[in-house]
């Protein structure tokens, strides 16, 4: 009796603890952006911040709502994130196989290599320039951009992913005269899957840069156009706005991507 | 001589590091027989897992010849079980998909062959786990189980319960015994624990080292069921710990 009521006790504050640290961590995970935010506002009411250079946040939520109630923020978003999403996939789907291949076959990949290991340290803005003199300033320069932008992330992490699988996995295929096309599809695939998974998320990443990049050199729409946009018309409010933005559609997607690899990798 | 299942002679591999040849077994011969149950021991380095893995034939770059139902052993197969020391299940499939894996596709009632060599190693109810939630001694289990369902004539295991507790490791034993039995396979144990080659091995092989090569075979004289407390199995297990400190020269034998 005395030993149950004992038991109910300590399940009950464990509990309570439960729910302490869950607090806390909500306010230790608030508590920084919120800071800045006062910092920001205070700063602005005590005129040290000046609205032509650093407007205050009010003002910049003020815009956000003017620009979000006529569309033109959505507008600027989507052309964004489509762009992403296309350059993201064509680099995605070349960057896998391509990998996978040079993972797989040891020749190929000596064969790519020099060319790769060369093309990879140029940054994706480098080639603004030529993509402009091959596709004009449409779509296609800027998705042009983004793929090579994400290409490299994901290409390097598949091949590391594939280099780094246990050759024990293989020496038991050998034991058990498992065929080829399984021990792709149940040791190397699986096996690499936490480094290729790493490598969208960075890819990813790299694509969103680019895209702000390429628009900000040249574009109609866009996030990136919107900020080069609001320099030339002095609005810092929509330029912080757009900053934000980028920040904050950032982070959507590559918690989307964070998400997928959990599903996706549930043996750990 | 009965029917020999796997024959080794004149055995001898090396191998170079720079300009030295280091020497790792020398002129091993030794014949197995059909249903024999075979320990190999020796002190470490004396190259007993690498003569597992060329009876297994994971390792083909030797002198001397292996033959396994008479032919030469060229690579490694589902006649020839291999239990290594880690389980080796592969982290991303179930139990149940990791014994699929090991079989043919072909085979008609895969379910029920998972499920008869789970039955087997006392594990029905993890087939749906992934290795990940299984004990050390589970993930081994599904590791035999996965070795007994491609039905091999041979099962070699290198220092398979090494890496598991004292208890664990002696109900193993016990276990490994029992699927013996049942299943009439020959097996052959690689391992450094005296006592476990002298429960389980019907003949116990010692092994010298530098370079590698047969000191002594021993047949043991099984008490059925087998005992760990029997004055016989303390006899032969005395004989070979002389032994084997006399292979291992080291001063200390004294203290035994």
């Amino acid at each position: 009796m005395k030993a149950a009521v004992v038991t109910e006790n300590t399940d009950s504050t464990a509990w309570g603890k439960g729910i302490c640290r869950l607090i806390l961590r909500f306010f230790i995970y608030w508590s920084m952006p919120l800071t800045l935010l006062l910092v920001w506002q205070g700063l602005s009411a005590f005129g040290v911040l000046h609205d032509y250079t650093m407007p205050s946040p009010g003002k910049v939520l003020q815009s956000s709502l003017e620009l979000a109630a006529d569309g033109t923020l959505f507008e600027h978003i989507l052309a964004s994130v489509a762009r992403v999403l296309e350059g993201f996939g064509i680099a995605a789907l070349l960057a896998l196989v391509l990998g996978i291949a040079a993972g797989l076959f040891h020749r190929f990949e000596l064969w790519t290599d020099f060319v790769f290991q060369l093309l990879k340290p140029i940054p994706p803005i480098a080639w603004i320039p030529l993509a402009i003199l091959w596709f004009g300033i449409e779509e296609t320069s800027k998705i042009y951009i983004i793929a090579i932008g994400a290409f490299f992330p994901i290409f390097v992490n598949t091949l590391h992913g594939i280099k780094n699988i246990d050759p024990k996995y293989l020496e038991l295929a050998r034991v058990y005269e498992v065929p080829r096309d399984e021990i792709i599809r149940k040791i190397i695939i699986p096996g690499a899957l936490p480094f290729l998974m790493t490598g969208l998320r960075l890819g990813l990443a790299s694509a969103w840069i680019c895209v702000v990049a390429a628009e900000m050199i040249a574009a109609t729409r866009g996030v990136g156009y919107m900020l080069m946009d609001a320099r030339s018309l002095s609005r810092p409010d929509i330029v912080i706005l757009g900053m934000l933005l980028i920040g904050i559609v950032g982070k959507i997607m590559d918690d989307a991507v964070r998400k997928l690899e959990k599903r996706l990798i549930r043996w750990n | 001589m009965a029917d020999t299942l796997l024959s080794i002679r004149h055995l001898t591999k090396s191998f170079s590091v720079g300009r030295e040849k280091n020497i790792v077994l020398s002129n091993i011969n030794f014949n197995i027989e059909k249903g024999r149950f075979i320990s190999i021991i020796g002190p470490s380095g004396c190259g007993k897992s690498t003569l597992l893995r060329i009876m297994g034939g994971l390792d083909t770059s030797y002198d001397g010849s292996v033959l396994f139902c008479g032919e030469k052993v060229t690579g490694p197969g589902r006649k020839r079980g291999f239990i290594f020391q880690d389980h080796r299940l592969l982290p991303w499939l179930t139990v149940a998909e990791n014994i699929a894996f090991s079989l043919p596709k072909m085979a008609p009632n895969l379910k029920q062959i998972i499920k008869d060599n789970l039955d087997a190693v006392g594990l029905s109810d993890a087939a749906n786990l992934y290795p990940g939630q299984l004990s050390g001694g589970m993930a081994q289990r599904v590791a035999v189980a996965r070795a007994l369902a491609n039905k091999p004539q041979l099962l070699l295991l290198d220092e398979p319960f090494g890496a598991l507790d004292a208890m664990t490791k002696l109900k193993l034993q016990d276990e490994m015994l029992r699927l013996w039995q049942l299943e009439h396979i020959t097996m052959v144990i690689v391992t450094h624990d005296i006592d476990e080659a002298v429960y389980l091995g019907q003949q116990v092989v010692v092994l010298d080292s530098h370079p590698g090569c047969v000191r002594h075979i021993y047949d043991i004289e099984q008490s059925v069921p087998r005992d760990r407390t029997s004055p016989e199995f303390h006899y032969q297990r005395d004989q070979i710990y002389k032994e084997f400190f006399r292979v291992a020269e080291k001063p200390f034998s004294y203290a035994i």
